[in-house]
């Protein structure tokens, strides 16, 4: 049963991830792509713990507290630059 | 009681990917940014606790102790989608991305940008 559901909500999270792409591509101003790479990043993290937990594995939380950590690090850079069009002052 | 956790589990993943799937679609549909920073921020976040709860709960169950790596990812995001939900929403305002047509208060947005209290 845990197979299957595993298998569902992945498809689910790939869905939610075309659709962050969808975003990604049209969006009308900057501030709408930096949001779409933001929830791109979160979908992605989901999409790690279901394999990590379908594989029955340890090594996948390592990879997403690591994609979680340069994620937010990479939307405060983008949005500061957004901001005040330099990173480090 | 094996059966009992597994099925919580099951339920909370669903319940996460319903959550995820409702975020990406409220991203699509909705009219303008300020809206669309609404979905993301709160429907993802709360549908990514769900997942790593239940991880949490099946790790458990298959013996390997008591994880805290699912703790510390959703603690981790719990405190920066705030954080960056509002970085990047003052850098919209900045630039002056437009509202939908039915936005009140949008004088408002006049004491973000020169910084000030508002009133």
């Amino acid at each position: 049963m845990l197979n299957t559901v595993l298998m569902v909500v992945s498809v689910m999270v790939g869905l939610a991830l075309v659709l962050n792409t969808i975003r990604l591509l049209i969006g009308p101003s900057t501030a709408d792509r930096i949001l779409a790479l933001d929830t791109l990043y979160i979908n992605s993290i989901a999409l790690i713990v279901l394999l990590g937990l379908y594989f029955a594995s340890d090594m996948y939380f390592e990879s997403a507290l690591l994609i979680a950590m340069l994620g937010f690090v990479s939307t405060a850079a983008l949005a500061k630059y957004m901001l005040r069009g330099d990173i480090i002052e | 009681m094996l059966f009992v956790i597994e099925v919580f589990a099951s339920f909370l993943l669903l319940m996460g990917g319903v959550f995820i799937l409702i975020g990406a679609l409220g991203m699509v549909k909705l009219p303008d940014f300020y809206t669309r920073l609404h979905a993301p921020t709160k429907a993802t976040t709360l549908g990514i606790g769900c997942i790593l709860i239940a991880s949490m709960g099946l790790h458990a169950l298959r013996g390997d102790g008591f994880a805290i790596h699912e703790l510390v990812i959703s603690l981790f995001l719990f405190i920066t989608a705030p954080v960056s939900a509002y970085m990047v929403a003052k850098a919209a305002l900045q630039r002056r991305t437009r509202f939908v047509d039915s936005t009140i208060n949008t004088e408002m947005s006049k004491d973000i940008l020169e910084r000030r209290a508002p009133k």
